[in-house]
């Protein structure tokens, strides 16, 4: 019985092939380290307020680490310094063994916004950063074409950004980085402009996508249950500006709920609820 | 307030339509009957000085083609407005050369604004009207000083238009292609133009208006053939109905060369949504 009968309908392919992960970087590529980082926004006039003080935090390569915590603690910032966007007034910070000093393909960035380029379809949004690596034409449009069906925008390939819901535009976002290849994957609440239906096919996509790329994933989320979902660390953050001290980490927790998880298991909301504790605990003023 | 009913798309065109053309008949009307009926207006305007409408329009024909009066007016129109074509498309290729890429830079880069703006902000409030004595002096006249003065007048609506559509260009996209690999030269040519294509475009629209605006001042002194030439003879003939005519004709050339602007560059963009529609 197992062999396969003619006119068989044969098995829906279920996923990309296996040159998702090209390992074209070495191993420690997506190794991220923050050592001491402090970061100082000037004030006008005054001395300026630090946003975060003394954040240290090792990522291993390949890590999935969810950053959680109340508005204004600073989990934006500290992506953006990851990023190269905005350099830290102290610290170190390396990904892959080398100090970050501007934004560079081997740190993908997934806005909230998306950031699509709306003059541009598409594929050539998902080829944007392979042109600019002066990636040969064919390569380009071999590579952009596997990453927009990994999404499942095949059918949307020619279409604007301004055509596509929030979902689909967050879809081609996520494949334009993952075009590049990045050892890292930056996130800053990807999925809090979509809708709760949307958000939960998104979670399992990115879930599917870290599996199979291998890429470290830095995600910040308002969501206790999407970091519990996703993540092998949860970070919570506490403090800010708004409470008179800088943000910082509270506490790294790990989440040992195996590779299967049912986000209505007792083990997971228990986890929910703990963080949940952390995080609320974090935005008293002490 | 008309257009609150829900009306089937091609019924609510024909309406639209029906209401312009409606209008313009009626301006047209009361012309012909201040005209005939000698009507005295605000600011000591004389109705009875104007020509009728009819005569406008019969004088228009015989300009384009000829064939009612036959004099040396008559068929001239193609002649004066290709030689006013070429002044302003001269002088707006210039001014769009020079105000785009100063703009694109201006508006990205602190010191670069730092250096131009003062020189730009001295330069800017002078008029077309008060360059003119100054121009004749230093260019003289003829063809010359006019294309000097509409890439003067449009180059600066086009610049400002252009840095103020690169500031507003949003940082979000500029950090999405860095952090793609994209370096400083492609940001800008590859981000930062395209998304400020939309201003850009308002710019060159104003600037090309304002082209036919001074292209009228520029012909004024020494030239022979030309639109605006041919309205400053006409006043100087006392020919009102011959002024008339010529305002006619710069009106439509100034409205299809902005049409023309806007489907070309619908043209070259295609679908792209780099221009938002009006
Ligand atoms: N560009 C900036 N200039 C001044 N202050 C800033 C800037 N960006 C962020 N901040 C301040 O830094 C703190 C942390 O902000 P952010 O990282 O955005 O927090 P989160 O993402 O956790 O909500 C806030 O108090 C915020 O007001
Ligand atoms: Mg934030």
């Amino acid at each position: 019985m197992s062999a396969p009968r003619p006119g068989a309908a044969t098995p829906p392919a279920t996923g990309p092939a296996p040159s998702l992960s090209r390992l074209t970087r070495h191993a420690d590529a997506g190794r991220v380290l923050l050592e001491g980082v402090t970061k100082r926004y000037a004030a006008r006039g005054a001395a300026g307020v630090d946003a975060v003080a003394g954040v240290d935090l090792e990522v291993a390569a390949g890590e999935f680490v969810a950053v959680v915590g109340a508005s204004g603690c600073g989990k934006s910032t500290l992506l953006r310094i990851l990023a190269g966007f905005e350099p830290a007034t102290r610290g170190r910070v390396e990904v892959g063994g080398r100090p970050v000093t501007r934004p560079g393909p081997d740190r993908g960035v997934v806005f909230q916004d998306y950031g699509l380029f709306p003059w541009l379809t598409v594929a050539e949004n998902v080829r944007f950063g392979l042109r600019q690596r002066r990636l040969p034409r064919g390569q380009r449009h071999r590579i952009a074409e596997e990453f927009i069906e990994v999404v499942g925008l095949t059918r949307f390939a020619d279409r604007f950004p301004g055509e596509l819901s929030g979902g689909m535009q967050q879809r081609v976002a996520i494949a334009r980085v993952l075009a590049n290849d990045p050892a890292v994957l930056l996130m800053d609440e990807p999925f809090g402009a979509l809708d709760a239906l949307t958000r939960t096919t998104m979670q399992h996509e990115l879930r599917r996508l870290h599996r199979e790329t291998g890429t470290t994933v830095l995600l910040v989320t308002h969501s206790i249950e999407e970091a519990v979902y996703l993540a092998d660390r949860v970070v919570v953050m506490s403090g800010g500006a708004a409470h008179g001290v800088p943000g910082g980490i509270a506490e790294i927790v790990p989440v040992t709920l195996g590779e299967h998880r049912d986000v209505n298991a007792a083990d997971f909301n228990e986890l929910e609820r703990r963080l949940s504790e952390l995080v609320h605990a974090g935005h008293r003023p002490e | 307030m008309a257009g609150e009913t829900e009306a089937a798309p091609w019924v609510e065109r024909g309406l639209r339509a029906a209401l312009g053309t409606g209008v313009l008949g009626l301006i047209v009307l009361l012309w012909d009957l201040g005209v005939r009926g000698q009507w005295v207006l605000v600011f000591d305007i004389k109705m009875g000085y104007l020509p009728p409408p009819l005569d406008v329009a019969r004088l228009t024909w015989d300009f384009a083609f000829g064939g009612v009066y036959d004099d040396a007016f008559s068929g001239t129109l193609w002649e004066h407005l290709w030689a006013s074509t070429r002044r302003v498309l001269g002088g707006f290729a210039l001014a769009t050369a020079l105000g785009v890429p100063l703009g694109v830079l201006m508006g990205r880069f602190r010191w670069v604004h730092a250096a131009l703006d003062p020189a730009v902000n001295l330069f800017r409030p002078v008029p077309a009207t008060a360059w003119v004595p100054l121009v004749l002096l230093i260019i003289g006249f003829g063809g010359q000083a006019t294309i000097f003065l509409i890439t003067l007048s449009a180059f600066f609506p086009i610049l400002l238009n252009t840095v103020a559509a690169v500031r507003e260009v949003p940082p979000r996209l500029v950090e999405a292609a860095r952090m793609l690999g994209t370096r400083p030269a492609g940001v800008l040519l590859g981000v930062v133009v395209p998304a400020a294509t939309s201003g850009i475009v308002s710019g060159l629209r104003i600037g090309l208006g304002l082209a036919w605006v001074i292209l009228v001042l520029g012909e004024a002194n020494g030239i022979d053939t030309g639109l605006g030439s041919m309205i400053t003879l006409a006043r100087e003939q006392v020919r009102t109905d011959r002024v008339v005519v010529g305002m006619i004709v710069i009106g439509m050339a100034g409205f299809l060369s902005d049409r023309a602007l806007v489907h070309g560059l619908r043209l070259l963009f295609g679908r792209r949504p780099l221009v938002r529609e009006a």
